[in-house]
């Protein structure tokens, strides 16, 4: 059987599509989660710098026309960091410089009360940098304190670094987690496909019922289009049947008749003239009729070859049962068939099949056969199953012996022989329906031998 | 022997009596199911010829039907199906044997002897005359007191013979009867058979007489 062509696998494009959107989702996280903690551990360094600008300006004071400006230890204390941040301070009076360093520069934007953060480098490090100013007021007096404070960014560097490594963390069980889950999904919904399969496959050859065991809503449509073609190819099974078994009843009856009364007048007629012609319409008739029951049994043979009706039967008692039933027409010949070989020969086979094949091997060794001679059918286990059928006949023409089994293809010497010339394409075709194979052989003391090897 | 035939292609069943008359046979003809039971219920019969598709319903359902009422007539099938498979039902319901449409006569002639030289062990249908003893079913001879055995072509030609004493046969007539209609018959075979079948009447009083250019008659001496 063809197997069938594969374009992509439905397993591997739903893991893919699960775990890839899994590995998306995963990094959405990570980076989510960063830039959060970015937010808020900027937002604690802010708040803290500015409490800390904060009490510096509150402790500054005007006192007799003179700016005074305690820097409260607090101020400086609350900054601490484990990473040891350094910080920079710059003190101006109304944009002049008082105190601190003076390469910090104050941003413009800042006005009172409300100070104006920025990012920047001061020596070499990265800083984050506050200016806030505070108007003081005094007798006909008034000046603007600005400070600008900056710290190193060390410690939040260290903070984020954790976090990252945490929500990475994160991201990874995350992703892992996915995976899992939809190498799961998948797997579970492929194996309602795979139960179906094996379902299909389990069945025997004649087994053409509909699917009932319930299936998932999605697989409804697959078993039931399934089912319908289960329908039509069982309608159509049995349909050929009956037309093989019709077109059998509708050929033979008439012919029948006709070849009943061409050999009643036979009886009758004295006239050597029309006997000679009623005795070439009967020939007619029996060639046909061989030729249309052949065909039938080639076609009904064609048929079951793909799907055999295996069962154990022993090849001596089909060979006795032919043997038997075919002992009257041998009969009337004077020829005797004779059975030999094991007491048993068991095999599983078509029984239909095989006793089709070997009733035309008698068949042939009786048309072949000279009155009073014998035909020994022989059945034996060894080497393999098999049932020789040997007559004491003119034998194969030697030059034909290969070509004889094909169909349609008779011996030289079959010319006034009735024949279709399928018997042996029928037993071959039964052979190798079955794994075996038919040899034709020629007997050294004369008459041909046919086996049929399983 | 009384035969019943069920057929219902009027052609063929007149054929096969015509022919069974010719062999000595009597022969009754039922076109129906319903007909063959009536025969069957009134007649006694040596064999039943039985066709499979009959108008008013299937021959096998009606052989099941008998056979399981003690009915042991024989029974030859008729059959114009695909034979193999249609064998394995029609013996399994109880026919004794069957033969494919379209038959050789001869072939049917040859069946209904098999079968009921199965089924004789209790009947003798012994003829006697001139000396001889001759069960045609049994293909038993007996000349003059010792058992002869004929073969199956020099027993048909006897019987031929003794189904029509005084009548002369001519050689194409024999050779019909005797040979199937693809052998290949010269004059001179039957001349063999002839020979031999004198040879086993030569005690008795019975004479095969040879018409020049005629054929042959079967004579009692005295």
């Amino acid at each position: 059987m063809d197997s069938p062509v594969v374009s992509g696998s439905l397993r591997n494009r739903l893991a893919l599509t699960l775990i890839g959107g899994a590995a998306a989702l995963a990094l959405l996280l990570f980076f989510a989660a960063r830039n959060y903690a970015v937010q808020v551990a900027q937002r604690g360094q802010d708040n803290i710098l500015e409490a800390s600008v904060t009490s510096m300006l509150d402790a500054a004071a005007l006192r007799n026309g003179r700016v005074e400006l305690d820097l409260p230890y607090s101020a400086f204390s609350m900054l601490a960091t484990p990473a040891d941040d350094r910080v920079f301070y710059a003190i101006l009076q109304d944009g002049v410089f008082l105190s601190g360093y003076e390469d910090l520069t104050f941003s413009e934007s800042a006005s009172d009360r409300s100070p104006t953060f920025e990012s920047g480098q001061m020596r070499g490090a990265a800083v984050r940098k506050i200016s806030a100013s505070r108007t003081l007021i005094g007798a006909n007096k008034r000046t603007e304190i600005q400070i600008v404070l900056a710290q190193t960014k060390d410690a939040l560097a260290e903070a984020l670094d954790q976090i990252s490594r945490n929500a990475a963390l994160l991201g990874v069980g995350f992703f892992a987690l996915a995976a899992a889950l939809s190498f799961w999904a998948t797997s579970a919904t492929i194996g309602q496909l795979g139960k179906l399969t094996s379902s299909v496959t389990r069945r025997g050859p004649q087994d053409l019922s509909p699917f009932t065991k319930p299936v998932p809503r999605e697989m409804a449509p697959l078993v039931s289009s399934l089912n319908s073609l289960m329908g039509r190819l069982d309608q159509s099974l049995s349909q050929s049947e009956d037309f093989i078994a019709e077109a059998a009843h509708r050929v033979r009856t008439p012919l029948a008749t006709v070849r009943s009364y061409a050999e009643a007048t036979l009886q009758r007629v004295d006239k050597e003239e029309n006997r000679e012609a009623m005795r070439s319409m009967v020939k007619a008739i029996d060639e046909s009729s061989r030729a249309a029951g052949q065909l039938l049994d080639h076609a009904m043979i064609t048929f079951r070859a793909d799907h055999l009706e295996r069962e154990k039967i022993d090849l001596v008692d089909l060979a006795r049962d032919l043997v038997l039933r075919l002992t009257p027409i041998a009969d009337m010949k004077d020829l005797s068939i004779s059975l030999r070989g094991d007491p048993q020969v068991p095999y599983s086979g078509d029984l239909v099949l095989l006793q089709n094949a070997v009733r035309n091997l008698i068949d042939n060794a009786m048309k072949y056969s000279p009155a009073e001679s014998s035909i020994d059918v022989t059945a034996s286990a060894h080497p393999t199953p098999r049932i020789t059928v040997c007559d004491h006949g003119p034998g194969f023409p030697e030059d034909e012996i290969d070509t004889l089994t094909l169909r349609f293809q008779r011996g030289a010497n079959a010319t006034g022989t009735i024949g279709s010339g399928l018997g042996l394409t029928i037993a071959r075709d039964v052979a190798h329906a079955h794994g075996g194979k038919l040899e034709l052989a020629n007997q050294r003391e004369g008459g041909a031998c046919v086996t049929l090897s399983l | 022997m009384k035969f019943l035939l069920v057929e219902d292609n009027k052609d063929l069943a007149n054929a096969i009596v015509s022919r069974m008359e010719m062999s000595g046979h009597v022969v009754d003809h039922a076109e129906k199911l319903e007909d063959a039971s009536d025969y069957v219920a009134t007649g006694d019969y040596d064999l039943i010829l039985l066709d499979i598709m009959l108008p008013d319903g299937d021959g096998r359902a009606f052989l099941q039907k008998h056979r399981a009422s003690d009915f042991d007539t024989p029974v030859i099938v008729l059959t114009a199906r695909s034979q193999v498979s249609d064998r394995i039902g029609s013996l399994d319901l109880g026919a004794d044997d069957y033969v494919t449409k379209p038959f050789d006569h001869a072939e049917l002639e040859a069946r209904c002897r098999a079968v009921l030289r199965r089924r004789a062990g209790n009947t003798t249908t012994a003829i006697e005359v001139g000396g001889i003893e001759f069960d045609p079913v049994a293909g038993h001879l007996i000349v003059c007191g010792n058992a002869v055995t004929l073969r199956n072509r020099e027993l048909r030609l006897l019987e031929l013979f003794l189904n029509a004493p005084g009548k002369i046969f001519s050689k194409n007539k024999l050779a019909d009867r005797l040979f199937s209609y693809d052998d290949d018959v010269s004059e001179n075979a039957i001349e063999v058979y002839i020979g031999r079948l004198r040879k086993h009447l030569q005690p008795s009083a019975l004479r095969i007489t040879t018409l020049r250019g005629l054929g042959y008659r079967l004579d009692q001496d005295g």
